[in-house]
């Protein structure tokens, strides 16, 4: 009895630690390009790193907490926070609506040519930012633009789309959400498609009207959809950063269209204050880890 | 400055390791090769990073060293001007720099201070490349504290490009020579008949035009040898104000570059009737421009803020060629610098490239002679400033820009924007004043 017990002991260490030699070198790998890194980026954000210290790393200074303090007394990153939540808050919601009606109009019964529509809706999706940012500048030209004609078709004068510090978050976020919203568009058809066409007759022979098919039946199928499609758009949309990059110059006109990212790439890679940039990054990362912890709350409530 | 003060740029120096490590590399390298025995290997291979378009076209100079210079081979290496900066600085951190680069001049500070760059003084005492051959305001870009760490390859600067035919329709009989009658032209032309138009294209987000109006007024931009901001003084903000004022009336549009799709449709339809830029625009102004519009457009220096200092200055810009530190073929490298700088191969570069030449010289020859928009050029090179020399200028330089498209979109007084720029731009230098103190607290000690 001790003597098997003891067997068993030594024989599950051993396979414990054939266990840990099969995972060691993706163990090495996680520790090498992940924990290495991230421990760094904690240490640098806690020094002065720049420019001069990548030619003499002796002179770096410790600054302790000083990054944060600097951090949170810039106007700027106050500026790059309001601003990236107002795409969060403002684009992801827009971005979520209009996949979804997209995804009801090509699923619908009398449509023709879903194949075909599905595809076009889906090609921004696939299309280069930067090829897309050409073509959109032009719409959003304050003389020439598509958009600017069609307003003074309804009388209305020319909107300085990307030049005018207040409409340069609405051009960027309009452009962001038609670029994205054929990707959610394609899982919320793939929801649609599961949900049985019998219960749609039965409600329709129980008397339902089309706002309460979709109220009562749609929406409550398509909720696990719902949820996946609200945590990856809002943690992509806290990212911003192309948008602004191929289309404002990275941030203008007066860093109306500057992000969190936007900022810490500056610090970072144009300015090299790599310390002062790590803490930004440290900053990014708390306030995604809350943001996904109170979606994963919000889930387990519904749960 | 007092002559006590004189503030030292070169911050940092490379570690004795890294030189020897560098050198012996080399040697390790040289050994191998020669081991193979080859007569290609036995020479000395040289590593040039080129930037852009002139990485391209300079493989064509190269065959006429390397015959004048049989031991040498040059390895040419084309790397786009986006990612120039970062490659250099990454270059540098890795050890793997070349041994000759064309640098943009606003960049030799910064890699001077990284103590990347060979001092280049002693090799051109007993050089045949003068130093007063060349445009001083140019020459002096290439200068840290009195050392020289480059040799200008070509020249780029800032001239105003205008629309003759509408001046001359608004009754503007000249090239403005003062700010004042630069204003007064402004506003004839504003007042011309026709749709929405300007006087001026300033595109809100470039440095170069406000940084051009305060060095004309005399603006050092920074004072202590670089240890502070100076953007409250009286010439500054005499600069300033002249810029943001163009915009409160009317006369600029208020308008960033991604916004302008065509500068040259735009000019040639007159919605702006000038436009400060450089000389890449002649070449691309002749190409693009209708034909029926070539005889209605001209080049002159800029005005001044008095018509007794006509013409005022402007950017010291262009590129060098430096010499590494860590190279270990210095004097190879440093002859095809000089192979390079001389007159002839530079206007060879002018038919190929249309860079304008460096050595003042080289303006002699034909091709750029007759050229009377050219010409506008080579006056303008005669009166340029160069930038504060600090490794943080392009950081300070696009606050510049920031603070003042505060003003022209934001509406912010130019109180508050310049106190902010200040504030901004004494943060930025906070890691300089503590190296310069350290250095000269520690020489004293």
């Amino acid at each position: 009895m001790t003597a098997g017990g003891r067997n068993r002991v030594s024989r599950s260490r051993r396979e414990a630690r054939a266990g840990l030699a099969f995972i060691a070198p993706a163990l090495a790998l996680i520790a090498v390009f992940f924990v290495i890194p991230v421990v760094a980026g904690f240490l640098l954000a806690a020094t002065d790193f720049d420019i001069y210290a990548v030619g003499d790393p002796a002179t770096t200074r410790f600054v302790g907490l000083g990054n944060f303090a600097t951090l949170l007394h810039d106007p700027v990153f106050w500026k790059a926070l309001g601003n990236t939540f107002y795409f969060v808050l403002v684009g992801g919601p827009l971005s979520v609506a209009v996949s979804l009606g997209a995804a009801l109009l090509v699923n619908a019964r009398l449509v023709r040519c879903k194949g075909l529509f599905r595809t076009v809706y889906f090609a921004p999706v696939v299309t280069t930012m930067v090829a897309v940012a050409v073509v959109w500048r032009y719409l959003y030209h304050p003389r020439f633009g598509l958009l600017n004609q069609l307003l003074a078709l309804a009388g209305l004068g020319p909107v300085n789309w990307l030049g005018d510090p207040r409409w340069a978050m609405p051009a960027v976020i309009l452009m962001a959400v038609w670029k994205n919203f054929g990707y959610n568009m394609i899982i919320f058809v793939a929801g649609l498609q599961s949900v049985p066409a019998t219960i749609y007759e039965a409600a329709r022979v129980d008397g339902a009207g089309p706002w309460q098919q979709f109220r009562r039946l749609t929406l409550p199928a398509l909720r696990p959809m719902l949820v996946f499609v609200g945590v990856i758009t809002m943690v992509g949309y806290f990212q911003l950063f192309t948008e602004p990059y191929v289309m404002t110059n990275g941030g203008g006109p007066l860093n109306a269209t500057l992000s969190i990212v936007m900022y810490m790439y500056k610090q970072g890679f144009r300015w090299w204050n790599i310390g002062f940039g790590a803490a930004v990054a440290l900053v990014l990362f708390l306030i995604i880890l809350v943001g996904t912890l109170v979606q994963l709350r919000l889930q387990k409530g519904r749960e | 400055m007092a002559a006590g003060d004189r503030p030292t740029h070169r911050l940092a120096t490379p570690s004795i390791g890294c030189r020897w490590g560098a050198l012996a590399a080399g040697a390790l390298a040289g050994a191998l090769l020669a081991a193979c025995g080859d007569e290609a290997a036995r020479k000395t291979k040289l590593q040039f990073w080129a930037l852009g378009r002139e990485g391209e076209v300079v493989q064509k100079l190269i065959p006429a060293f390397e015959a004048a210079n049989p031991g040498v081979h040059v390895e040419v290496q084309q790397i786009p001007w986006t990612a120039a900066h970062e490659k250099l600085l990454t270059a540098f951190a890795g050890r793997s720099t070349p041994d000759l680069a064309q640098l943009g001049n606003t960049w030799i500070p910064e890699l001077v201070a990284l103590g990347a760059l060979e001092p280049l003084g002693g090799r051109l005492a007993k050089s045949r490349v003068n130093p007063r051959d060349f445009f001083p305001g140019i020459w002096a870009t290439n200068e840290i504290d009195g050392e020289p760490y480059g040799v200008p390859w070509y020249v780029d600067t800032r001239v105003l490009f205008y629309r003759s035919d509408l001046l001359a329709r608004a009754g503007v009989k000249r090239p403005p020579r003062s700010w004042e009658e630069w204003r007064n032209g402004m506003r004839s032309v504003k007042a011309l008949p026709g749709g929405e138009h300007y006087a001026i294209l300033l595109p809100t987000d470039e440095w170069a035009q406000p940084v051009v109006l305060a060095l004309q007024a005399g603006a050092d931009l920074l004072r202590d040898g670089g240890r502070h901001a100076d953007f409250k003084e009286a010439r500054f903000r005499t600069a300033f104000e002249f810029y943001v004022s163009l915009f409160a009336e009317r006369l600029a549009p208020p308008l960033g570059n991604a916004q302008v799709a065509n500068l040259y449709q735009q000019f040639a339809d007159g919605y702006f009737a000038m436009v400060i830029t450089g000389p890449w625009n002649l070449g691309e102004f002749r190409r693009r421009l209708p034909a029926d519009r070539q005889g209605d457009w001209a080049v002159a220096p800029l005005p001044a803020v008095t018509e007794t200092d006509y013409p005022g200055v402007s950017l010291a810009g262009g590129s060098s060629l430096v010499v590494f530190g860590a190279s270990p073929h210095k004097d190879a490298a440093f002859r095809l610098v000089e192979f390079l700088t001389d007159a002839r191969q530079q206007a060879r570069f002018y038919t190929l490239t249309g860079d304008l030449p460096a050595r003042a010289a080289a303006w002699d020859d034909p091709a750029l002679a007759g050229d009377p928009k050219l010409q506008a050029f080579r006056t303008q090179l005669e009166h340029v400033r160069p930038m504060p020399k600090v490794p943080e200028w392009e950081r300070i330089a696009t606050a510049i820009a920031e603070a003042a498209e505060r003003v022209i979109l934001g509406n912010q007084t130019e109180d508050r924007s310049l106190d902010q720029l200040q504030i901004e731009v004494d943060r930025m230098l906070d890691k300089r004043r503590f190296l310069l103190d350290r250095k000269s607290g520690g020489g004293g000690r």
